[in-house]
């Protein structure tokens, strides 16, 4: 058994940069590089997309880039990948990263795909209960566009165990995508939940990326970070026993410090006591967290609860449309010609009979983004645009908010300023519901490849 | 000596459906105290007004000087439901900083951002 392992990130989401994960490949001295890459609404947008367009191939559309950025150094190095940029068709995403193996002149490779995380066949017979409202999930069936379970690090294990040096998966939880390389190189029973829960609190600090290592940190004059323009992305040297340093790339920007830890340890946490994963039930109110050196923090006694009977499901339903446009005032007062904009559309959407479920009317630049919260004491901006968005049942009631913005060219007020429209103004909105199934009812399977 | 909470804590949020974790971080040990006594679930909750439209539940995190504040009913009905433009909610956290905190004067030179302070 290794005496400590290396893992480091590659990607915290879908749009995430790409040059870190470069830098990770190529100077991490990596045992395995990760990738994450999926939001809660990926799959249902995956399923819309594979609908309208039968060349979608249903996989991260930054497969081949991320691909060609790390394969050659992953290769070199040894380094193994494990990604859940298979979204929805993690065969197709293991034959595209077949086929760059090849362009590269990497032979005999083998390429693991994990499927078994789409049960929307079967969901409505799986799980009673919608989380969110209690409502039967019976409530969605007209609506349901895909239902996918969240798997745990198991079938990774397995893929890995079985001689793969890259495992493309589905769904799977974020943190397990990291915890399968530590259960798999020191030998953790899936049913060890002390070594699993410090194991799963490690992955949960690095499945956002640069999050843990100075990005979503900096505030000038309160919490600096050098050259944050230079993120690197996370390294974990995790031992045995669970303990890990976080570290990065040396020459990268950013910093890892207790702060940029602590606040990447309640990221997206409810109960820090109990934080469920497929894996293990996560204690954070045990952990330790000590700086051992410049950009290096050790992060240890993380707690684990055995885990529930249960994988979470995700069901994405068809929920309508969102109609969304936006124009601008400037100068002396712009706040009140604002005001008499929003005024005037108000009126113009009793005209045309707008049916909406929900409308705003922001003004961007002082209440847009914190809405109510914004305290009444905010000084007027010098600069306004009037945000107007609109959520509806059908697209054409969407389409009204941007062609009541296009009447304000000509037919509203002085100083108006206004854009063409040049991309579409609606857009559909997916729902997402969640509920609990029996964790034997979804079985994953492992499928091979080679290059 | 009443100071905006910038001064004492750093935030973050994060978002899981309708819900925002709006996560507080004491500087200072010291400051951690204050935070538990004064930033309570109910102030917190009346200080976002109708941008939290559900529950509040403030978890105590002793051993990283922390409290987390589970949010519901703040991301517009879920993100993908959300009319509001930063519909992750992922600057949600920064409205607290602007809380008033009472901070004893012996503490004052261990605020955070002493530029702003006059």
């Amino acid at each position: 058994m290794k005496s400590s392992i290396r893992i480091g990130s590659g990607a915290a989401w879908w749009g995430d940069r790409v040059e870190p994960a470069a830098l990770n490949a190529e100077k991490g001295d990596l045992d395995y590089l990760c990738f994450e890459t999926m939001a809660e609404a990926t799959v249902s947008a995956a399923q819309v997309r594979a609908r309208r367009d039968p060349g979608f191939p249903g996989y991260d559309t930054y497969l081949d880039d991320r691909m060609r950025a790390v394969l050659p150094a992953c290769m070199k190095r040894g380094t193994k990948i494990i990604t859940n940029q298979g979204w929805i068709n993690p065969d197709a995403a293991a034959e595209r990263v077949v086929y760059w193996l090849q362009e590269f002149g990497f032979t005999g490779v083998k390429v693991a795909s994990v499927n078994g995380s789409l049960i929307t066949e079967r969901v409505l017979e799986l799980t009673d209960t919608i989380l969110e409202n209690g409502k039967p999930t019976s409530s969605l069936k007209a609506t349901l566009i895909s239902a996918e379970a969240y798997l745990g690090a198991e079938p990774i294990v397995e893929a890995l165990k079985g001689g793969a040096q890259i495992v493309i998966t589905g769904r799977v939880a974020d943190p397990s995508i990291f915890l399968a390389p530590m259960m798999y190189e020191f030998e953790w029973d899936p049913l060890d939940h002390v070594k699993l829960g410090q194991g799963t609190g490690i992955g949960h600090l690095l499945e956002c990326g640069a999050q843990v290592t100075g990005g979503y940190f900096s505030d000038p004059g309160f919490k600096d970070v050098p050259e944050p323009w230079n993120f690197g992305f996370p390294i974990a040297e995790v031992s045995p026993d669970g303990s890990t340093v976080l570290s990065k790339v040396a020459g990268t920007g950013g910093a890892i410090t207790l702060q940029t830890v602590k606040e990447q340890m309640l990221y997206e946490v409810h109960d820090p006591a109990n934080y469920l994963t497929p894996d293990v039930v996560v204690d954070f109110t045990t952990a330790e967290i000590e700086v051992v050196g410049p950009d290096r923090v050790r992060v240890s006694n993380i707690g684990g609860k055995p885990r529930t009977p249960t994988f979470k499901v995700s069901m994405g339903c068809t929920e309508g449309f969102i109609g969304e446009d936006m124009f601008f005032y400037a100068g002396p007062g712009a706040l009140r010609r604002a005001q008499l904009a929003k005024k005037i559309l108000e009126e113009r959407f009793k005209i045309v009979k707008l049916e909406a479920e929900d409308v705003r009317i922001d003004y961007l630049g002082l209440n847009a983004i914190h809405g109510d919260a914004t305290p009444g004491t905010a000084p007027e901006p010098y600069e306004v645009a009037v945000r107007v968005a609109a959520r509806t049942k059908t697209r054409e009631e969407a389409a009204k908010v941007g062609r009541e913005i296009d009447g304000m060219a000509v037919s509203g007020i002085a100083h108006t300023g206004k854009r063409v429209p040049h991309q579409d103004r609606t857009r559909e909105v997916i729902g997402v519901w969640s509920g609990l199934v029996d964790r034997t009812q979804v079985v994953p399977s492992v499928r091979y490849f080679e290059s | 000596m009443k100071v905006k909470l910038q001064h004492v804590a750093h935030a973050r949020s994060g978002d899981k459906g309708d819900t925002s974790n709006i996560a507080v971080f004491a500087y200072q040990p010291e400051f951690y105290p204050l935070l538990k006594e004064q930033l309570t679930a109910e102030r917190l909750k009346a200080f976002y007004a109708d941008a939290i439209k559900g529950v509040v539940t403030r978890y105590e995190v002793d051993n990283i000087d922390a409290l987390n504040f589970v949010c519901q009913g703040a991301l517009g009905g879920g993100v993908s439901r959300s009319l509001c433009l930063d519909n992750y909610g992922k600057a949600l956290s920064a409205a607290i900083l602007g809380f008033e905190i009472e901070v004893p004067e012996y503490l004052k030179t261990k605020l955070q951002g002493q530029h702003l302070l006059a």
